[in-house]
């Protein structure tokens, strides 16, 4: 399996993927805003081809297009995010816009298949390069603002009164969650991106109480599901994104089953 | 003793009505101030003005005697339901200023213990705050304002979800880390039993001005 490159250019990604995304998740989950973070992907789709209709690259696009929206929302004050009505016109339009650009460009629809839907054959070193040289600068980000990110995403009224520059910190979260979704989606896809972000961090609630404990939980579960994704996609060259989703999916059930005992045992 | 908050001549304007006009009070140093009146008279709206004011250095109606760094304040509502996941522990540790995780860690974890004592939250530090009781929960977020070395904590209605027995441990709570922290603490509550046994002084609000009374608290 390792005499491929573009497999061992997967794994290796998977780990960075991992380390990002075990932070971001937990953060995002707390924040409860897992449907903006989907909404996030959606407009990284459209971001992507347009950078492929303007003729950047799909990451420059969709780093462009993703970072713009966290800004703006940002800005704007994270609520809107949370509106219901706003996502669902938010995700509708560049989903649309999306389509338009692929059009456009006339590139074929299997193009569009390997945005949103991610294709491990695709990674290339550069791909490999820009992912780790990106997730490196958003693990320094993280490691210099660790306290205040968490004080901010797990206790947001407080943070609000009690954290000097908490706005700042709510809008560079926001960024960083868009170059999350941006490298990630090379890997995942698009569309799956959330599945990352959202579900294993949604299983770790229920096994873990202590930050540290969650986030370590969160990474094991993600690169456990990553690496194993690409296993059985190696195996039966059916898509990895489903596999890391059956995982990811099977986990949270389990996590949820035990919640279930646990419960009924008191 | 020298005020630690003075307002003068403050005219306070929301959409379609004035809630303040010409507010001038003084809030004493070192004692527990409870600032009441009717349900929308303008309470939170005030006090979240004034913070606001201390934020941007806008001192002309509004004079705090501390920097923003050393209030604290804790908000009425926050979103922690049932499945809250982090532990009490973490949420507290929220409130210290200190954060360089090597060079603070030995002090930071002296200072957490001890607050988690006196807050009695030991023995369910590392229980989930979600599952905590509302009683807990209000010491956990008492915790976490102390953690931050306020001069100054400001509670908004802290006990009005709490049952009376709960209400008044957070009461004799608040009193007992006031002494021990060298507290000011203004609390905005409406419940009468608690300003008659608890408050040094009243801030009472109504039509559009504000009068401080001194209690003789027991």
């Amino acid at each position: 399996m390792f005499d491929y490159d573009f497999m061992r250019y997967a794994f290796i990604a998977g780990v960075f993927i991992a380390l990002i995304c075990s932070v971001m998740g937990t953060f995002v989950v707390a924040r409860q805003t897992s449907f903006f973070t989907h909404t996030l992907s959606e407009i990284g789709f459209s971001g992507a081809s347009f950078g492929i209709f303007i003729g950047i690259s799909p990451l420059a696009g969709m780093l462009l297009f993703t970072s713009a929206s966290a800004l703006l929302i940002g800005l704007s004050g994270e609520r809107l995010g949370r509106r219901e009505a706003s996502i669902s016109v938010f995700s509708g339009i560049f989903l649309g816009l999306g389509i338009l650009f692929l059009s456009l460009s006339d590139k074929q629809a299997n193009y569009a298949t390997s945005i949103l839907f991610g294709s491990i054959v695709g990674i290339d070193q550069s791909d490999i390069e820009v992912l780790v040289a990106l997730s490196i600068f958003l693990l320094v980000i993280i490691t210099l603002l660790f306290k205040r990110l968490a004080y901010n995403s797990f206790d947001s009224q407080g943070a609000q009164y009690n954290q000097r520059l908490n706005k700042t910190i709510s809008i560079i979260f926001l960024v960083m969650l868009a170059l999350t979704i941006s490298i990630t989606a090379q890997i995942v896809g698009a569309l799956l991106i959330f599945v990352l972000l959202t579900i294993p961090a949604s299983a770790t609630k229920y096994f873990a109480h202590r930050l540290h404990q969650m986030i370590i939980l969160n990474f094991i579960f993600i690169l456990f599901g990553v690496w194993f994704g690409l296993y059985l996609s190696y195996l039966t060259d059916w898509p990895v994104s489903f596999f890391i989703t059956v995982i990811e999916a099977l986990i949270y059930g389990a996590a949820l089953l035990k919640e279930h005992i646990a419960n009924h045992q008191k | 003793m020298k005020p630690i908050l003075t307002v003068q001549e403050l005219d306070l304007v929301i959409p379609n009505r004035t809630l303040f006009s010409k507010l001038s009070f003084e809030i004493p140093q070192g004692a527990l101030t409870c600032i009441t009146g009717e349900n929308g008279v303008g309470k939170t709206t005030l006090v979240k003005h004034l913070l606001q004011d201390l934020t941007s250095n806008y001192t002309a109606h509004t004079h705090f005697a501390v920097s923003r760094d050393e209030v604290q304040y804790v908000p009425q509502h926050r979103s922690i339901d049932d499945e809250y996941p982090l532990c009490i522990r973490d949420f507290v540790a929220f409130g210290l200023k200190k954060r360089s995780f090597f060079r603070h860690k030995k002090e930071n974890e002296a200072k957490l213990a001890q607050i988690l004592a006196e807050t009695k939250l030991t023995q369910i530090q590392i229980q989930p705050l979600g599952r905590a009781s509302g009683g807990e929960k209000q010491r956990a977020y008492l915790a976490q304002a102390l953690c931050a070395d306020p001069k100054l904590l400001i509670l908004d209605e802290a006990t009005a979800s709490l049952d009376t027995t709960n209400k008044h441990e957070l009461l004799r709570l608040l009193k007992q880390v006031m002494q021990q922290h060298g507290l000011t603490i203004l609390f905005i509550t409406h419940d009468p039993e608690l300003i008659e046994m608890y408050a040094d002084y009243e801030l009472h609000l109504e039509n559009q001005r504000g009068t401080l009374i001194s209690k003789e608290a027991k």
